[in-house]
C-alpha cells in the first residue's frame, strides 16, 4: 500500500485499502472558510441538530476579511453564531489570515491525518504527509453531520526531483514548470507525490507551495514523506500524537516522472490558464498595473522576506501597485520582526489584512478592465481577480517583486547569486 | 428510476473552470435564485436568457476546474440544466454536483460530437448520449450505484437526512 493508502484506510477502520474502491472515512479535521454559509444550511437540510465532533470542526473566516458588504457581514455573522451554538471553539475570525496557513500554524495539521476543507487547496497539506483533500458545502455538511466522508481511494503519480535549483528559482517556478509540461487535468482524482534529493534543500514553506499547486493540475490530494525537515517544523507546533505511514517498497504508481530542476529558469504561467507557461523571458518588458503578493501559495514569511531582499531601500515603479497580503497572523508578525513589512511599506507597497483578499477577487486590489498584474497566487482564469478583460501572469514572490520595481516583467535572477 | 433528459446543447471548450462558471464576486450571494442569475456569466454573458430548462451542456476535457464554489453547480441546477456532458469533470466540481442531484456524464469524444444547438438525448441510467441531428450514438461512462442512489435521492442531502434520521 501506498502510504496515503494506509491514512484512508487507518481513517476508514479497515486493514488494507486500494485504488478505485470507495471507502468511508473517519475525518480528523475539516474547515470552513466564509465563502460557505451553504454548509450551515445543509447542515440544518440533512436533519442536523448537533454537530458531530465540534472538536474536529474549523471555521477561518478569511475570505471576507473584514467584511465590505452588508452580505459579507451577516454570513459572517451566522458564521459566529452557529460557532457558539454548537460549541465550535476552534473559530478563527478576521485577520487570522488564509485557512491553510492558519491551520499549520496553529498545530492542528499533522502527518497521517485526513484533512477536509471547503477549498480547493487543500492539497497544500500533503507537504506534511497529510491527505488534504477539498471539497464543497454539502460535502463538508455530510462530515458535520455524520463524521465521516466518502473517498474513492486514488492512484498515486510520483514525481522524483533532481539536480540543483539555481539561484533565483523557487518551488513555483518549478511547479510551474511541471504543470506547464504536463496540463492542468493531468492528475484529476489522483494523488501527486513528490520525492527525490531536491527536497532535502526546499523548506516547509517551499514544499506547501509545491504540493499547493498540484490543484492546478487536478490532483485529489499531494503527499510528501515526512522528514527531519517536517519533523523539525511541526515540534513546537503540534502538541499531540499522531501515526506516521510509510509506503511499502513494493508499491506501483500509475505514473513515474522525473525532473532535473537544475536546467528550469524562472518560469510564468501567462493568462489565462494556469498550464500557459513558459520562461519568464518571453514575457520581459511587459508594463505592469499592479504587482501581488500574498495567498495560500505565495505569501509566506519566506516569501515577503524575498520581496525585502528585492526592495530593500529603493521604490516601487510609480506606475505599479504593490499589494501584499501576509498569508496569516504570524506571518504578518514575523515579517514585522524581521523588518520586512517596514522595509516593503518604505517601498511603497500596500499591505492588507492577512486573508484572501484579491486572489479570488472579493476584494482589497481587484483589476479593472484592461490592467495587467502579475501575481504569486494560483490562479489566472479570466476574471480571477476582478475584470474578465485583466491579464494575469503567475509567478514567483520574487518575480513579483522585481517586477514591481521595474514596473514591468523582469527576471528576478540577478537580484540572487547565480551559480 | 433516473431519467431520460432531451434538451439542446450549449457546447463549452476544455477547462471551462468555476470562476467562469460562477464569478467569485457573487460568492456572498445566497439564495439559489440569486444564485442562478449569474451562471456562465464569465464564459457567456448572454447565457440565463438562451438557455431554457432541460438544455444540457456539452464540454471538453476538465470542466468545473478551480474552485471547490458548490455555487458553480447550484447556479446551473437552478438554471434547471438537464446534465453536463464533458470528457473529463474537474473533481470537486464532479462530486459538487451528484451531491446536488445534477447528472453529470463522462463521455469521451462528445466535444467533437456535439456542436452548438444539436437536440440531445440522453439516458442516464445506461449512459448513452445521442446526438438527434446526426444520429450518432456516444456511450458516456456509466455512473456507479453510489452515484445513482444519490442522483435518486434527489442529492445527497435527502440521502443522509434519512439514513441519520434517528442519529
Amino acid at each position: 500500500m501506498h502510504a496515503i493508502e494506509k491514512i484512508l484506510a487507518r481513517a476508514a477502520g479497515r486493514a488494507s485499502v486500494s485504488a478505485g474502491e470507495i471507502v468511508q472515512c473517519r475525518v480528523d479535521l475539516a474547515e470552513v472558510n466564509d465563502l460557505y454559509l451553504q454548509t450551515i444550511r445543509s447542515f440544518y437540510d440533512m436533519g442536523g441538530k448537533r454537530v458531530c465532533h465540534p472538536d474536529r470542526i474549523t471555521f477561518i473566516l478569511d475570505h471576507y476579511a473584514p467584511a465590505a458588504t452588508i452580505q459579507q457581514a451577516e454570513n459572517q455573522k451566522q458564521m459566529r453564531q452557529f460557532c457558539c451554538e454548537q460549541g465550535i471553539e476552534l473559530l478563527f475570525d478576521i485577520g487570522s489570515g488564509v485557512c491553510h496557513q492558519v491551520m499549520v500554524d496553529e498545530g492542528l495539521v499533522y502527518p497521517g491525518m485526513v484533512l477536509v476543507a471547503t477549498d480547493s487547496h487543500t492539497t497544500t497539506h500533503g507537504a506534511f504527509g497529510a491527505f488534504g483533500t477539498g471539497v464543497g458545502a454539502t460535502d463538508l455538511a455530510v462530515i458535520m453531520r455524520t463524521g465521516q466522508l466518502w473517498f474513492r481511494v486514488p492512484e498515486v503519480i510520483r514525481i522524483e526531483l533532481n539536480g540543483t535549483i539555481p539561484g533565483g528559482v523557487y518551488a513555483k517556478d518549478i511547479i510551474l514548470f511541471i504543470i506547464g509540461a504536463l496540463g492542468a487535468d493531468y492528475a484529476i482524482y489522483k494523488v501527486v507525490e513528490f520525492c527525490g534529493p531536491v527536497l532535502k534543500s526546499l523548506s516547509v514553506s517551499e514544499r506547501m507551495a509545491l504540493c499547493n499547486m498540484t490543484t492546478e493540475m487536478g490532483a485529489k490530494a499531494s503527499y510528501i514523506q515526512p522528514d527531519e525537515i517536517t519533523f523539525d517544523f511541526l515540534q513546537q507546533k503540534v502538541k499531540r500524537s499522531y501515526q506516521m505511514f510509510e509506503s511499502d517498497p513494493d508499491y506501483h504508481c500509475v505514473a513515474n516522472l522525473s525532473y532535473d530542476v537544475s536546467g528550469i529558469l524562472p518560469q510564468l504561467s501567462a493568462p489565462h490558464s494556469v498550464d500557459n507557461v513558459a520562461p519568464i523571458s518571453r514575457f520581459e518588458g511587459i508594463a505592469l498595473d499592479q504587482a501581488y503578493l500574498g495567498s495560500c501559495t505565495g505569501g509566506r514569511t519566506e516569501d515577503i522576506g524575498i520581496a525585502a531582499h528585492i526592495l530593500k531601500g529603493k521604490k516601487v515603479h510609480a506606475r505599479t501597485r504593490f499589494v501584499v497580503v501576509p498569508a496569516s497572523k504570524n506571518v504578518y508578525l514575523e515579517s514585522l520582526e524581521r523588518g520586512y513589512i517596514d522595509t516593503l511599506v518604505r517601498a511603497g507597497a500596500t499591505i492588507v489584512t492577512p486573508g484572501y483578499a484579491a486572489c479570488l477577487g472579493t476584494h482589497a486590489g481587484i483589476l479593472a478592465a484592461g490592467e495587467v498584474c502579475i501575481s504569486s497566487t494560483n490562479r489566472n482564469f479570466p476574471g480571477r481577480m476582478g475584470h474578465a478583460g485583466a491579464k494575469i501572469y503567475l509567478g514567483s514572490p520574487a518575480a513579483v517583486a522585481a517586477s514591481a520595481l521595474a514596473g514591468k516583467i523582469v527576471n528576478p535572477a540577478p537580484y540572487f547569486d547565480i551559480n | 428510476m433516473i431519467k431520460t433528459v432531451k434538451g439542446r446543447a450549449f457546447v463549452f471548450g476544455h477547462n471551462l473552470d468555476t470562476d467562469q462558471i460562477y464569478p467569485g464576486r457573487y460568492l456572498e450571494l445566497t439564495d439559489a435564485e440569486d444564485v442562478g442569475k449569474h451562471a456562465m456569466e464569465g464564459a457567456d454573458p448572454d447565457f440565463t436568457r438562451k438557455f431554457k430548462a432541460g438544455d444540457i451542456i456539452a464540454a471538453g476535457s476538465n470542466f468545473g476546474c478551480g474552485s471547490s464554489r458548490e455555487q458553480a453547480v447550484l447556479t446551473l441546477k437552478t438554471n434547471q440544466v438537464g446534465s453536463i456532458l464533458a470528457e473529463s469533470f474537474a473533481r470537486i466540481f464532479y462530486r459538487n454536483a451528484i451531491n446536488l442531484g445534477l447528472p453529470v456524464l463522462i463521455c469521451p469524444g462528445v466535444s467533437q460530437k456535439v456542436t452548438n444547438g444539436d437536440t440531445v438525448t440522453i439516458d442516464l441510467a445506461a449512459g448513452l448520449v445521442v446526438n438527434e441531428r446526426t444520429g450518432q450514438a456516444l456511450q458516456a461512462e456509466p455512473l456507479s450505484a453510489y452515484v445513482i442512489k444519490i442522483i435518486e435521492s434527489g442529492g445527497i442531502a435527502p440521502l443522509i437526512k434519512k439514513e441519520y434520521a434517528d442519529k
